[in-house]
């Protein structure tokens, strides 16, 4: 990474509107040289419409977008110095490997022997060195992701764009192109913006994460921000799994609250965001993994939630492995993650356990904001 | 018994005889012919007098003669070529039968037409065609804006030039060597001389091609030069010339000084056609002079119906005399029969016209 | 089971095979049996080669070939420039209603007759016609304009008659073209020319080439709208066979004609072919 203090990328106030449809409504980020930034978001949220208004396929209706702190708001696509890697790639069928690659070069002008050059170097780095002269269907689906790549990157690009790139790709090859999409730009040294619906891909990759919702950042931090720390009820739902209770709040103390759910469980979990007021509906999100397990309630050792109920399911996913719980008291189903110690790889379906947790780990917000 | 049985075979053998009779005289009559020679008026009272259906296909000389040609002479019951367009295919291709003679009315038709038409249609003794409507073709001119035009040559003139239309087929040939004071019709017989003469009207039609401003194919787009203006002199057929005098006093028909084409268009019996008996019902029916009157006046031509003139509409005699003084009458150059082959002479001119800039 | 496998078979088979040799393949060999044929005397008849001949050694039968084929190619190559930009257009920029309506005004003169169509155009071109009027109106002509009757009415009435024989593939290869992968063209720094040039115009070369051997051929073989619209001066090569049939009686000519307009137009085809370096079966495929 450079210590370059401009960002590469800075949208200030983007808007854009489809007729009386907000699809991007005042976001406002930078993303500094040489980091991975994801745009994470269900699809229909705007993300696209955000990187195609970086690309220039689109004029926003209001804002500024500059990059390396120069606006680029006139500049068409084939003048800025963005590459975008798309959806199902958009290699060019009619040419071969080596072609797509050269593409960028040969308009900018360069000298063939100097594009020869580029274009090997470059099929060396994805390494590929071999296949510049096969088309493009007789590649695989990996084989055309890294050329895709490789065909913005020999442009050497300020900003590279990619729009779910992995979508297509099945999906063993998809958990191992995360890992080298991150290599590749750690080899390029190249700021990249990604964007995707699958919180795995954002959340592996990325240095920085915006979480966007109908046209809004709901929130721009790292992945573990938004994994434990998240700002609204929506990206705690939608980054990682989550318990999720409804309530109205009964007590607030110093940060924590307590609230009762229409079946009658009282929990208490730490706000977030608005301030609490007595008698607010408020959701509570609480991670899986967050809850201790225990035969007995003494196991549980003073947790401020307590629960009984009996195993309705085994969900064996090796290290991940979770079962679901039927609350005793509400009939409610709960997804808890085993320990990995192993001490309750016995558990089998219509055991009884407990569950506790502290009020630390269960993230409330004010009902009604998802 | 035995008689009352005899009785009864007899009357059901009569009954069957009567059954066949019957649908012998109940035919289609597939008639291959131009339009206007057989008005819709014409067949209804034909098929309610002999209880015949006529089916109506209307064609020119080239298309009769290649469709008989296509399928041996099938397909059509009776057909109507010019007169001059008989003997050489029938004995090319043998698309026609002889005629019965025996059974037409000959009494109906003119006599010196008749026997004129008999004479030019036999091959190897054997008659193959009766005249049914004749008619010339001369020069159609706009008398106030085409006043030089007299004579076929005149369509070359200066003052025209731009103005003038022709069909490139073998009448205007014809029609040029009379006008240019040849004789192409002496030359029949001989294909050197007659090459000779087609070559001299190949040199003229050539020249007159600048001046020309299109070649027309049918009657309709003839028409619609003349009428427009475009077009102020035409080779065409009288009846042309007549139609458009109604609407504009000022164009009629001009027989040439040279003298008009005069053709006949006759009956013939195509070689495979099927229902005889109703193609000799229908010319001897259409051959009656209130009948024949009736075609001249839906087709303008006249017929070879003797005494039909008495029942043609009077207008139409107007301008027939106005067209034909008796002395233009006299000089009516009348098609022969065109010997087999000549046509690939002619062919060979009109191609070189039409590829001349 | 088996069996009933190749009845099937068969049952599919016989309605092709028979449309191949009843309508196709008979007639053709019928044609070049007549085109053998000499004209010895009256009903006489010998085998040679005798129409070729006359087909390559009359230089106005030569001729009015070149001149068709040269006139056809020109139409297809206006058609086809012509109708490349109308097919993006209708296959990329238009979207939905635009789309289907822009695409049924290119088939709507086919539901009139081309004689028809022939005549709408005589109308327009004629001295006393349409355009004419108008020119004289707009004061850019002091006289009547006869615009009838040349080779320009020829090529105006052939482009005309060609344009949806040419859009149809076009629009159907285009629309086959993935936006992202044009917009992938501009994004890497290509302009509205190189894209077109490097992108579009590979991606449509089956349609174009396609387009353009109907197009090609319907103009060659097109009888019509020269005549009608040529007049004195069509010279066109169909024109010819159409004499020799109907007005010359002398068929054997004809057949000749036939197979020589089939013969070279195939070999005019084939050389357009590999210049293009297109092959039949991608371009029908």
């Amino acid at each position: 990474m450079t210590l370059d203090a401009t960002p590469d990328l800075t949208c200030t106030d983007l808007t854009k509107r489809f007729g009386d449809v907000r699809a991007v409504d005042n976001v406002s980020f930078t993303v500094p040289a040489g980091s991975f930034f994801s745009i994470l978001g269900p699809s229909g949220c705007g993300k696209t419409t955000i990187m195609r208004m970086i690309a220039g396929f689109l004029e926003p209706t209001s804002g500024d977008i500059s990059i390396k702190g120069r606006s680029v708001l006139n500049v068409p696509p084939n003048k800025r110095p963005v590459n975008m890697v798309f959806q199902h790639l958009a290699l060019f069928p009619m040419m071969n490997i080596a072609e797509n690659i050269g593409y960028g070069l040969r308009r900018r002008g360069m000298g063939k022997s100097e594009i020869t050059t580029k274009v090997g170097d470059a099929l060396e780095r994805i390494g590929l060195p071999d296949i510049g002269t096969r088309k493009v269907d007789e590649l695989s689906g990996g084989q055309k992701q890294r050329v895709a790549i490789a065909r913005c990157m020999v442009l050497e690009p300020d900003v590279l764009l990619l729009d779910e790139p992995l979508g297509a790709l099945d999906l063993k090859l998809r958990e191992h192109m995360k890992v080298e999409l991150k290599a590749l730009q750690a080899a390029f040294d190249t700021t990249f913006v990604y964007i995707t619906h699958d919180q795995s891909e954002a959340l592996v990759m990325s240095d920085q994460i915006a979480v966007m919702n109908q046209g809004v950042f709901e929130q721009v931090g790292t992945a573990r921000d938004l994994y434990y720390r998240p700002d609204t009820a929506f990206v705690a739902g939608f980054v990682g799994e989550a318990n999720r209770w409804r309530g109205a709040i009964t007590r607030i103390q110093s940060g924590e609250i307590e609230m009762q759910t229409p079946e009658g469980l009282t929990l208490r979990g730490t706000m977030t965001g608005t301030a609490p007021a007595i008698g607010q509906q408020a959701d509570m999100f609480l991670r899986p993994e967050a809850i201790n397990l225990a035969a007995d309630t003494d196991g549980l050792g003073g947790a401020q939630n307590v629960l009984s109920g009996v195993v309705t399911s085994l969900l064996f996913n090796g290290a991940a492995s979770r079962i679901i719980v039927r609350e005793a008291q509400t009939g409610a189903d709960i997804e808890v993650t085993l320990p990995q110690s192993g001490a309750f790889a016995s558990l089998s379906k219509g055991d009884g356990v407990h569950l506790g947790w502290q009020a630390a780990q269960a993230n409330c917000f004010a009902a009604g904001e998802a | 018994m035995i008689p009352t049985q005899m009785k009864h075979a007899t009357t059901a053998m009569a009954l069957v005889f009567a059954g066949l009779a019957q649908t012998a005289s109940a035919d289609t009559l597939r008639l291959l012919t131009w339009g206007g020679y057989a008005p819709e008026e014409v067949v209804e009272l034909f098929e309610a007098e002999t209880g015949h259906t006529v089916e109506v296909t209307k064609s020119n000389n080239e298309e009769m003669i290649a469709k008989l040609r296509a399928t041996g002479g099938g397909g059509f019951d009776l057909a109507q070529p010019s007169q001059d367009r008989i003997a050489g295919p029938q004995a090319e291709f043998g698309i026609y039968k002889p005629m019965d003679l025996s059974k037409l009315d000959q009494t109906q038709f003119i006599g010196s037409m008749l026997s004129a038409t008999i004479a030019n249609t036999t091959v190897d003794g054997a008659v193959y065609g009766v005249p049914h409507v004749w008619g010339t073709s001369g020069l159609v001119t706009d008398t106030a804006n085409a006043g030089s035009v007299k004579d076929y040559t005149d369509l070359c003139n200066a003052d025209v030039a731009g103005k003038v239309s022709y069909r490139l087929k073998r009448p205007t040939l014809i029609g040029f060597a009379f006008s240019m004071g040849l004789d192409p019709f002496a030359a029949y017989g001989d294909e050197a001389a007659y090459k000779e003469i087609m070559g001299k009207v190949e040199a003229k039609l050539t020249d007159c091609k600048p001046g020309v401003k299109t070649y027309w194919g049918g009657g309709d787009e003839l028409m619609g030069l003349m009428r427009s203006g475009e077009v102020v002199a035409s080779m065409a057929w009288d009846t042309g010339g007549w139609k458009l005098n109604a609407d504009n006093a000022d164009i009629t028909f001009v027989a040439p000084a040279s003298g008009a084409l005069g053709w006949i268009d006759t009956f013939v019996l195509p070689a495979k056609g099927k229902s005889d008996d109703a193609a000799y019902a229908w010319i001897n029916f259409v051959m009656k002079p209130e009948i024949a009157a009736m075609i001249t006046n839906a087709a303008g031509n006249f017929t070879a119906s003797k005494g039909a003139d008495a029942f043609v509409s009077a207008d139409l005699k107007a301008r027939y005399q106005a067209s034909f003084p008796p002395e233009a009458v006299d000089k009516i150059n009348w098609y022969p029969p065109v010997p087999a082959g000549l046509e690939a002479i002619e062919g060979g001119v009109l191609d070189r016209v039409k590829a001349a800039k | 089971m088996r069996d009933g496998t190749r009845l099937g078979f068969i049952l599919l088979l016989t309605p092709l095979v028979l449309w191949l040799t009843l309508l196709i393949f008979i007639p053709h060999v019928d044609m070049f049996l007549v085109s053998l044929r000499e004209r010895v005397g009256v009903g006489q008849y010998d085998t040679s080669l005798a129409n070729y001949h006359t087909f390559l050694t009359e230089p106005l039968y030569l001729w009015t070939f070149l001149r068709t084929a040269v006139m056809s190619v020109v139409a297809t190559v206006i058609t086809l420039l012509i109708a490349f930009p109308v097919s993006y257009y209708i296959a990329k920029i238009a979207k939905g209603r635009l789309q289907s309506t822009l695409f049924l005004m290119c088939l709507i003169p086919f539901y009139v007759s081309e004689l028809v169509r022939t005549f709408g155009w005589m109308i327009l071109l004629r001295e006393t016609g349409i355009v004419s009027n108008l020119l004289q109106w707009a004061g850019l002509a002091d006289q009547p304009v006869e615009m009838l009757y040349n080779d320009a009415a020829i090529m105006i009435g052939l482009v005309y008659t060609s344009m949806l024989f040419m859009v149809v593939p076009l629009v159907t290869t285009l629309e086959s073209l993935d936006d992202a992968v044009i917009e992938a063209g501009y994004d890497l720094g290509g302009n509205a020319w190189s894209v077109t040039r490097e992108i579009v115009i590979p991606h449509a070369a089956p349609g174009i080439v396609s387009g353009s051997i109907v197009v090609f051929m319907l103009s060659l073989g097109n009888y019509l709208t020269p005549t009608m619209l040529g007049g004195k001066d069509s010279l066109w090569f169909t024109e010819l066979i159409y004499s020799q049939f109907i007005v010359r009686f002398n068929w054997e000519l004809g057949a000749a004609f036939g197979f020589m307009l089939l013969f070279l137009s195939s070999i005019i085809v084939w050389g357009m072919l590999k210049l293009t370096g297109q092959t039949l079966e991608k371009t029908m495929g």
